[in-house]
């Protein structure tokens, strides 16, 4: 036997809907705060997807049936406890305080989609796969040996896992004992390779034993079981006993991106399956048998989240564009000379 | 230099850099050291001895082998508030850095629009003529000196050791610091004591001289140093030492080609698109009408870096530069 768990939850049983009983250590206000969540993040990625067809922002990746992971992520968390969000939580920050015209912005391509980290405790955006989990190990680490009790979440893919920078980021965490969570979105699918094809594994939290780590599996389109597993690993984090792997079994049922073509790759009855069992749904229906949820709040939140986008998208397009001078500000605190020189020469053959 | 009297001590190179650590570790509580083999072994060059016994183990850390891993876990130090000073064991082993090098080092400063900084180090012993195993004898400073957002300094004495490594990791930005392994323990020199900085960006000249400019940085500035001699009977040659490559002090670098006219670069690296290229680039843009001759280059060739019995025919040698100084005189 290994001497870490790795507890597993009746993925059968959650897949067949949650019992109306209501989870201990969350009050209405909780449940509520999650269901709003869950409702900007799908309410934003629905209209990032428009706007992309409308020609407002470029090329964006989806995470439509991801809302459980991201929203029960972190709500298990404390504002001064990180995040290091790949592409597909593009959004996170949102949950965080950040306006989501300066989400839009980033997919924009404008400047001001930058944002200062240190603000939100959301780290930047990572693009390529997995190199973010280094950074959220040694940040865990860093705030340890300053005797912070925060702790941080690393949000990766399924294909992350076959990545030498999950790896030696995991490894370090665990030999630092870092406060870090790794918290695995396994939506089955990288861009067009499917699980199967991506690891040899029969489960990857069983990749966890391998670093000397717990590992939680859960359904990833049950919020709560995702916010019950992160919790889980937050407290292990926080108690100084290290990092926590957890999986979030999902499917990804729609595109990667707005340039992807699943058709090409997808088996459609599947995808179709999967859509039946969407996180937002199940949680709206868990909450009205429990009674905190009517139609009319549903509405409510729905309207709010739609609010949000409409005035986001408004003061990013209404942004002027980013000056020249952008391309060189920021790349140096103290820049090598030429930078200002490039800036005057780039200036002098534009000027008319 | 300041003309009130510093003391010094003659020091060997990598002592030199010892020095360095131990000075700034004191002076700044934000700075941590980590590496492989650099916390209980002192580094298997020794440059890093003594600090875990002076600052604890939690200020000087052996990392899992994983060069890419612990730059990114350096990462997330300088968004904890500490100032890491990372050491890649050597020249070819940094390679998996890279990685974290081009797509966060370099980015992660400008990606949060200037408002969070990273203030890290990387130092690194590099270079050939070691008689060492394959990869143990590289000279990469072009990857680094190419990635936009870090700075790099390759020092020649054991002051400037000092010096810009105290640099570096005073500096608000990544500096990546190369140290000429190949004189660790043979170039020795006056060592400023205690606090000892050398500012980025400004090169040193070695030697002065009328007729022509040999520019170099690290090991290769003893190299030119002793060509010059060579050909102290048929002329005069000045030898600049950058050690700075970025940012680069081309005022120094303009100012005295146009003096002597004539230049000749010396690398280590292989010859396409190396520094020395930049260099010969700047030339031809800023000093054509001041030169009498063309701007040649010595370096190492296009090739893997070859097993040492070989390697003195792949590295640059004084003859080499003696000939190419005289061609460039001859022109």
């Amino acid at each position: 036997m290994s001497a870490v768990p790795v507890v597993e939850q009746d993925l059968e049983r959650v897949i067949a809907g949650r019992p109306a009983v209501r989870p201990a250590g969350l009050d209405d206000d909780a449940l509520l705060a999650l269901h709003r969540s869950l409702v900007r993040l799908r309410v934003y990625d629905e209209r990032s997807v428009v706007y992309h067809s409308q020609g407002r922002i470029g090329t964006y990746a989806i995470f439509r049936g991801h809302e459980a992971i991201q929203a029960g992520a972190v709500h298990a968390l404390e504002e001064r406890d990180w995040i290091f969000p790949s592409y597909r939580e593009s959004a996170i920050g949102l949950l965080r305080g950040l306006p989501a015209s300066t989400i839009l912005q980033w997919w924009r391509g404008h400047p001001s989609g930058w944002w200062n980290p240190e603000e939100v405790n959301v780290a930047s955006i990572c693009v390529p796969i997995a190199t973010h989990v280094p950074h959220a190990a040694g940040l865990a680490w860093g705030l340890a040996l300053k005797e912070s009790d925060a702790v941080a979440v690393a949000i990766f893919g399924d294909g992350a896992t076959s990545e030498g920078a999950f790896h030696e980021g995991a490894n370090l965490a665990a030999v630092f004992r870092a406060p870090l969570v790794l918290l695995c979105n396994n939506n089955q699918w990288a861009i067009s390779t499917p699980l199967r094809d991506q690891t040899a594994a029969e489960r990857l939290s069983d990749k966890a034993v391998g670093y000397g780590m717990p590992a939680i599996r859960v359904d990833g389109n049950d919020v709560l079981a995702v916010h019950d597993a992160v919790r889980r690993g937050v407290e292990h984090a926080r108690a100084g006993e290290g990092p926590t792997f957890v999986e979030a079994v999902t499917y990804r049922s729609f595109p990667h991106a707005t340039a992807d073509d699943p058709s090409i790759y997808v088996d459609r009855e599947r995808v179709e399956a999967e859509r039946g069992r969407d996180c937002v749904a199940a949680y709206e229906t868990y909450l009205r048998d429990l009674g905190v949820l009517d139609d009319e709040d549903v509405q409510t939140v729905r309207e709010e989240a739609l609010a949000e986008l409409r005035a986001g998208i408004q003061a990013a397009e209404d942004e002027a564009p980013g000056d020249p001078e952008l391309v060189f500000a920021h790349a140096y605190a103290d820049p090598p000379p030429d930078l200002a020189r490039d800036l005057e020469e780039l200036r002098r053959v534009h000027e008319r | 230099m300041s003309a009130t009297a510093v003391a010094t001590r003659e020091l060997m190179l990598v002592e030199a850099v010892n020095d360095a650590l131990h000075v700034e570790l004191a002076r700044d509580p934000s700075v941590i050291v980590l590496g492989e083999d650099v916390g209980r072994l002192g580094g298997v060059f020794r440059a890093t001895a003594g600090l875990r016994e002076a600052f604890g183990e939690k200020r000087c850390i052996d990392t899992p082998l994983s060069e890419a891993g612990f730059l990114g876990a350096a990462v997330g130090l300088c968004m904890a508030g500490w100032r890491p000073v990372v050491e890649m064991q050597y020249d070819a082993f940094s390679y998996p850095c890279l990685d974290q090098l081009i797509t966060h080092v370099g980015r992660y400063r400008w990606r949060t629009g200037g408002r969070m900084g990273f203030p890290l180090v990387i130092r690194m012993p590099y270079g050939g003529g070691v008689r060492a195993p394959e990869l143990h004898d590289d000279s990469p400073e072009t990857y680094y000196v190419h990635t936009p957002g870090v700075k790099v300094a390759v020092p020649a004495t054991p002051a400037d050791a000092k010096g810009l490594l105290a640099a570096a990791i005073r500096d608000p930005d990544p500096v990546v610091l190369f140290e000429p392994k190949l004189v660790y323990r043979t170039a020795r020199g006056a060592v400023p004591e205690g606090e000892h900085v050398v500012e980025l960006g400004k090169a040193r000249r070695a030697r002065e001289g009328s007729d022509l400019t040999l520019v170099a940085w690290g090991a290769m500035v003893a190299v030119c140093e002793r060509a010059a001699d060579d050909l102290a009977a048929e002329a005069s040659v000045e030898v600049l030492d950058l050690r700075s490559l970025k940012p680069l002090d081309d005022e120094a670098l303009l100012a005295s080609v146009r003096r002597t006219g004539r230049c000749v670069v010396v690398q280590e690296a292989p010859r396409t698109c190396g520094f020395a290229s930049e260099i010969s680039a700047l030339l031809a843009e800023h000093a054509i009408l001041d030169l009498q001759g063309p701007v040649l280059r010595v370096t190492g060739y296009d090739v893997p870096y070859p097993y040492w019995q070989l390697e003195d025919w792949y590295m640059p040698s004084v003859e080499r530069v003696v000939d190419a100084v005289r061609r460039v005189l001859a022109f």
